[in-house]
């Protein structure tokens, strides 16, 4: 069984719970074993860079050495916490300076940072670690006929990690095609949800959401899939500050990429922490008719 | 007898060099502009700011909306034909104006940030309920409601936290923290 150290972030703990145990029970089909990274720290998401940089760098080096100290590769589910671990892990192995300085704070943590693992996003793991053939080896509830928007956001394939395709990404629909369900073209789906904006520009947040789910809602699709809280939040719980905003009656369910694999893996819904939506997806439910498994 | 830098090179400066090319290469194709999603609700496009930049309009760039705008999208970063990462660039001017307490007083964004990594620095991780009120207090009554409206619904499902989670040797945590910034407090 491969071991990951999961980092959860702050928003797993709470916010995104169902991304956090949609996460651990459908990796666990795939002899994947993901286990939280003990004492962990908040990655700072955007704000700590607003501070300072070397701050920034930091307190994301300080997760990786907790993950080094446990021998196991770095796996992220919210896509700003990735970002920040993929590029912190790449700049201080660039760097003997900016490492030597960053060891000097860890000291006082008793760590040190050494430059020996790996930094993958949850869709990682499916993509390409687990990838399409397995997972519909494992299918045994195809979704078929369920029509699911792939939302990639921003920081999954934005700033490039290293010289992958960022303009036309396929490798989600693979999973949403593995799963027996329709990706739809969703042509805005690498488009930004607003991230922060939310809480410090309400009004462009807002509208950049109203875009996003306008043309999801076009594409025919059933389901807005989501590979980080942020994006999961702004789309779904803000949705009825959008109705209110622009007088429309977006009613899209939006969940997690790996809440609609466990469906398919034939995985309990209580175990995939549906029923906490704010935007029901009871809709997708009586659509496909799912076997639930024990 | 160095000459003083100018405005462009103090933010090169505040750029960590990995990031590689600063703004002077922009041949103001308008790329960025016409990427970015939030262009419409800034008072300067992405294009324009890095001009101003360059040109070492310092009072303007920083009076402007835009830096504070940038959702760190990177829309405009992949697509440069220049090889400029405008979104580190927004990142730089943020950084300038946080430590130079020179941006605009009706932004929330700074206001967040400063209480957000207060918490960091405090407990380790993140908190909403504490960070809250930092913020909804300096936002319009119609937009408070709105966010009270969420925040109680997410609670109801259980999604947002009770109390916050601490890490284990703070005293360590903070002393690491002290290496790198000044935070302030007892040691
Ligand atoms: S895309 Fe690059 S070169 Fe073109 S205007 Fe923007 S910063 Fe300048
Ligand atoms: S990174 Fe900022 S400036 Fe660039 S496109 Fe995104 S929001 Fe606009």
């Amino acid at each position: 069984m491969k071991k990951y150290a999961l980092f959860p972030g702050c928003s797993l703990e709470k916010m995104a719970a169902s991304y956090y145990r949609s996460s651990v029970e459908t990796t666990k089909k795939f002899g994947v074993e993901l286990q939280e990274l003990e004492d962990w720290n908040c990655c700072g998401a955007t704000t700590y860079s607003y501070i300072d940089e070397l701050l920034a760098n930091t307190l994301v080096a300080r997760n990786l050495a907790l993950a080094e100290k446990e021998g196991l590769d770095f796996v992220a589910p919210c896509s700003a916490c990735y970002k920040n671990a993929y590029f912190t892990n790449k700049y201080i192995k660039e760097d003997p300076d900016l490492w030597e300085h960053i060891n000097y704070a860890l000291e006082q943590d008793d760590l040190q940072f050494h430059g020996s693992i790996e930094v993958y996003h949850i869709i990682d793991i499916f993509a390409k670690e687990i990838g399409p053939e397995e997972i519909k080896a494992k299918v045994t509830n195809p979704l078929n006929g369920l029509k699911v928007a792939p939302y990639y956001g921003c920081q999954i394939v934005r700033p490039r990690k290293n010289g992958e395709e960022f303009e036309n990404p396929q490798f989600f629909e693979e999973i949403i095609d593995a799963m027996g369900a329709e990706p739809v073209d969703f042509a805005e789906r690498l488009r930004c949800c607003g991230a922060s904006l939310i809480m410090t520009n309400r009004q462009a947040a807002l509208e950049m959401v109203r875009v996003l789910l306008n043309n999801a809602l076009n594409s025919g699709a059933d389901v807005i899939a989501t590979a980080c809280p942020l994006c999961q939040v702004n789309l779904e719980c803000y949705q009825t500050a959008v109705n209110e905003e622009f007088g429309t009656d977006f009613k899209m369910p939006v969940l997690y990429f790996t809440q609609i694999m466990g469906l398919a893996l034939g995985l309990p819904r209580k175990q995939l922490g549906i029923g906490s939506e704010l935007v029901s997806a009871a809709p997708i439910f009586s659509q496909v008719m799912v076997k639930e498994g024990k | 007898m160095s000459a003083k830098p100018t405005f462009s090179h103090e933010i090169s400066n505040l750029m960590y060099k990995s990031h590689g090319n600063p703004t002077k290469s922009c041949i103001q194709c308008g790329t960025c502009a016409g990427t970015c999603p939030v262009a419409e609700y800034m008072d300067q496009t992405p294009r324009r700011l890095i001009g101003m930049i360059n040109a070492n309009l310092k009072e303007e760039v920083l009076a402007s909306n835009t830096y504070w705008f940038c959702a760190s999208c990177y829309h405009c970063t992949v697509r440069c034909p220049s090889q400029i990462d405008i979104a580190g660039v927004m990142y730089a001017v943020k950084r300038y104006s946080i430590w130079n307490k020179s941006y605009s007083e009706d932004l929330v964004g700074p206001a967040f940030s400063e209480a957000f990594v207060k918490i960091i620095a405090r407990s380790g991780r993140s908190y909403e309920p504490i960070l809250a009120p930092t913020y909804m207090f300096s936002m319009e009554p119609k937009e408070f409601v709105q966010e009270a409206f969420n925040a109680t619904k997410m609670m109801l499902k259980g999604r947002i936290p009770v109390l916050p989670t601490r890490i284990k040797h703070i005293k360590n945590f903070q002393e690491m923290i002290r290496r790198i910034i000044p935070i302030g407090g007892e040691s």
